[in-house]
């Protein structure tokens, strides 16, 4: 009787009319999907995207060499050096994340004690080259310069959680 | 020996130990800041407090309350804990707390006793404490509004250093240390307090936010700026060596290093041969490889009669190179060899001539001390720590005849000529006396009564001195010699001394001079004498273009001493070894790697092929060498030669403190401390 069943099943295509009515279904129902790149979702103000050195709104920079997101970094993917400025501060001469070997955990921007380096909400910064995606201290601070609006509503945002 | 009770646990201590020390030998752990264990006690921190039974209900500063019968001491009662926290909360309140930007950070006894010991949270708002910047001089970086008034570093100066330079001016809150008129502290152990301090108000100037304490790799090795070879940590990076620390030697150099030692090392950076040069026929010194410079060599050296062929070793060699180069030369016959390129008659018979045979730590036991032709404030600043050490515990009556100056003890200044030295015999001079009553008395001979030509004639009167007087006994022996050099006393053991009918170093450079000699190969040798050598054909073996490698006709580029694995003998004669923390640069090669493969050229092949291979050789001829850390007493024998002593004046053989060698006068650090001594002399004036 049952094997009966599943050839009268298997006869009819019930499985696959099943299917296409489904597909059917979704068809005048309203699109979850958008037209990116010309459409954008909303991203949390919490979303770890592309690294950015962050400036005071003077203009100094922020990074004052301690050093301890290079140590939190679980991937390695810091490198910073350092001396006296000859004012006397302490700054860094290089400031070097591979972004081929980051893994957006966000530690260092948790790490960090004056807010210098953070996962601003850029995600779009594939490139053609592997060399391109080797940052430096330069292009880490025109980062920040180009979100720092963003980067700071953010912060501002997640002020309470932290 | 007191018995009494820590957490707990019974233990005996001895008499005269303070409750925190018998709380250290118990196994419990006492934060503190003030207390050392080379300084003495001051009591101003408070951190070391514990909870003493019997006595008031209070907890009471351990570091400063002898210990005695029956106490009961606990270290981690509820009122402990809240009094540290307590203390600790104070000491906070006027501590910026900018540990990111400070140097100290991760190394800090504040930090980690905050950690440890401290609340988790602030409750201060008001303003907090701010101190004036001071100015210490081109080796400490000052940060006082960090200082927590330990005065650590105090009396570290006025105890240990000797110089009264640093002190605190105020009281409370407004306490300062300061060097009252800015300036630099005027003592080759400066550098200590920068260890010492246990925040970081006083840090390292040249290595100012270089790196984190967690991004290095230490490496315990050997320093080899002065005789002393105090024992080291050398801190790298990389390649790169980024500062160097002092290490625990009881025997040697306690914890204590001189400024030359630490701060040298960026010498290493500068004027560094790395690779091999050849001079080429306008008389310029042109880059080549090893194969042309060693077949170079080769021609240099096949037309040679072996008695115009002669080779000196320098200051900073090892015992595996000289060694290696002295098997060589005794394949290739050659007996112009010497290793005492400041001329010093010293080494050619008996071990007993010229080491310090009573061992560093011996000044401790010593009980008169007669210092001749030294200064050895400037010739090895940890030794001289050692002999104010032993005059702070008194009844130590020091004289000296050599240069005068200030030792950071006083003494009696018995005359600057060698033979003032003789009139010690008489029974009326004042330190006769002195000598002959005491049980342990120790003489120091410097450098600077053995570098001239009746050096030797000085050593066998001394010899004879000290026999008279006591100085050698059974059981003692305070006849030492104090060498200037790292490499000496294990070129003087391997034997790198002429052969009777060898030519010694100062005929070599005045031979060379005239041109009655062929070829000359120098081991790292850099004294302003190798300048004479204009005529033979030079080979200059080292690790800096410095004097030798001026006049050299081929350069051979070898290993600094932070780059090889090698042995150094120190002027007590102790062996120690040394370890490689970096790389030797460009295509630069150990110093005995190269020697090996040059004998492969002239195939008189060395019979080792590595460092193993070698170390055994050695141990096999010298196996006082194998004992490494170990000093092998050797018997005492005659020295010296008979004969009447001149008229001569005794100087010091080094004048300024922070140049001595190749890689301190490559530093731009020690330049800058020259500098700064030149215009305080200016000012003098």
């Amino acid at each position: 009787m049952v094997s009966l069943l599943k050839l009268l099943k298997s006869f009819f295509l019930l499985e696959l009319l099943k299917g296409l009515s489904l597909t059917l279904k979704y068809l005048f129902k309203p699109k979850v999907t958008i037209n990116y790149p010309y459409e954008k979702n909303p991203i949390s103000s919490r979303f770890r995207g592309e690294h950015a050195l962050r400036r005071y709104p003077n203009g100094e920079e922020r990074c004052i060499a301690c050093k301890l997101c290079e140590a939190v970094c679980p991937a390695q993917a810091i490198v910073i050096e350092a001396e006296p400025r000859p004012d006397g501060s302490r700054r860094t001469t290089r400031y070097d994340i591979d972004m081929t070997k980051c893994i957006y955990c966000g530690f260092c921007e948790e790490a960090c004690p004056v807010d210098a380096i953070v996962e601003g909400p850029n995600f779009e910064f594939s490139t053609e080259t592997r060399q391109e995606l080797f940052y430096d201290k330069e292009r880490l601070l025109a980062n920040g310069d180009r979100w720092e609006d963003e980067i700071s509503k953010n912060l501002q945002k997640e002020d309470k959680f932290r | 020996m007191i018995k009494l009770t820590v957490d707990e646990k019974e233990i005996e201590v001895e008499e005269g130990c303070t409750v925190l020390q018998a709380c250290e030998i118990a196994g419990a752990e006492v934060p503190r800041f003030c207390y050392h264990d080379r300084l003495s006690i001051a009591g101003n921190c408070r951190m070391c407090l514990v909870e003493v039974k019997p006595g008031p209900p209070k907890p009471q500063a351990s570091c400063a309350l002898p210990a005695s019968n029956g106490q009961i001491i606990s270290t981690n009662s509820k009122m402990v804990k809240d009094a540290r926290k307590g203390v600790m909360e104070f000491l906070l309140i006027n501590h910026p707390l900018d540990c990111p930007i400070c140097d100290q950070g991760g190394e800090c006894d504040l930090q980690d006793q905050a950690m440890s010991f401290g609340a988790s949270k602030t409750r201060y708002i008001e303003n907090k404490r701010a101190v004036e910047e001071k100015s210490m001089g081109p080796l400490i970086k000052t940060n006082m509004t960090r200082c927590i008034h330990c005065t650590r570093c105090v009396r570290f100066s006025t105890e240990v250093a000797g110089v009264n330079d640093l002190g605190a001016l105020g009281r409370g809150e407004n306490m300062e240390i300061t060097t009252y008129l800015e300036k630099s502290i005027e003592s080759e152990l400066s550098a200590c307090v920068i260890d010492l301090c246990p925040v970081g108000a006083l840090t390292s100037k040249p290595y100012a936010f270089n790196a984190r304490p967690w991004e290095l790799t230490h490496i315990e090795t050997i320093d080899v700026m002065d005789g002393v070879g105090s024992n080291i940590r050398v801190d790298t990076r990389g390649n790169q060596v980024l500062r160097v620390l002092p290490r625990l030697n009881e025997e040697v150099n306690e914890e204590w290093i001189s400024d030359k030692t630490r701060y040298a090392i960026d010498g290493l950076k500068n004027q560094r041969l790395d690779r091999p040069y050849i001079r080429n026929k306008h008389g310029a010194l042109e880059p080549s490889d090893w194969d042309t410079a060693f077949n170079k060599i080769k021609d240099g050296l096949s037309k040679v009669p072996t008695n115009k062929v002669a080779s000196l070793v320098g200051d900073l060699v090892d015992v595996e190179s000289v060694f290696s180069l002295k098997l060589l030369l005794n394949k290739l016959g050659v007996e112009n060899l010497d290793c005492r390129i400041d001329g010093a008659e010293i080494g050619q018979d008996g071990r007993s001539g010229y080491i310090f045979n009573s061992g560093i730590s011996g000044i401790e036991n010593a009980d008169a001390l007669l210092i001749i032709g030294s200064n050895p404030r400037i010739e090895a600043p940890v030794l001289n720590a050692r002999i104010r050490k032993r005059y702070l515990k008194g009844n130590f009556p020091i004289g000296i005849i050599g240069p005068k100056s200030n030792l950071t003890y006083p003494y009696q200044y018995l005359g600057s000529n060698s033979l003032d030295i003789e009139k010690l015999k008489n029974k009326s001079n004042s330190f006769h006396k002195i000598l002959l009553k005491a049980e342990n008395p120790m003489i120091i001979v410097g450098m600077g009564a053995l570098v001239n030509d009746f050096g030797s004639i000085v050593l066998n009167f001394l010899r004879e001195l000290s026999e008279f007087f006591g100085v050698v006994q059974k059981g003692w022996n305070g006849f030492n010699v104090l060498q200037t050099a790292a490499g000496r006393t294990g070129a003087l053991d391997i034997g790198f001394t002429p052969s009777k009918k060898g030519l010694n170093a100062k005929t070599i450079f005045s031979e060379g001079e005239k041109g009655n000699l062929s070829f000359v190969w120098l081991l790292g040798v850099d004294s302003k004498d190798v300048l004479k050598l204009k005529k033979p054909f030079v080979v200059y073996q080292g690790h800096h273009g410095d004097v030798g490698a001026h006049i050299a006709d081929v350069i051979l580029p070898g290993a600094a001493y932070t780059e090889k694995s090698a042995t150094y003998v120190n002027t007590e004669g102790r062996p120690q070894l040394a370890r490689q923390a970096t790389y030797p640069p460009g295509e630069a090669k150990e110093d005995w790697k190269i020697i090996r493969a040059f004998s492969e050229y002239i195939n008189n092949k060395l019979p080792f092929d590595d460092l193993d291979g070698l170390r055994n050789k050695l141990y096999e001829d010298f196996p006082h060498l194998s004992f490494i850390d170990e000093i092998k007493k050797p018997r005492w024998s005659k020295f010296g030669t008979k004969g009447k002593l001149k008229s001569f004046e005794l100087n010091s053989t080094i004048n300024n403190f922070y140049m001595t060698c190749s890689i301190s006068r490559s530093s731009e650090t020690m330049a800058m401390c020259v500098d700064q001594l030149n215009r305080k002399k200016l000012v003098a004036e």
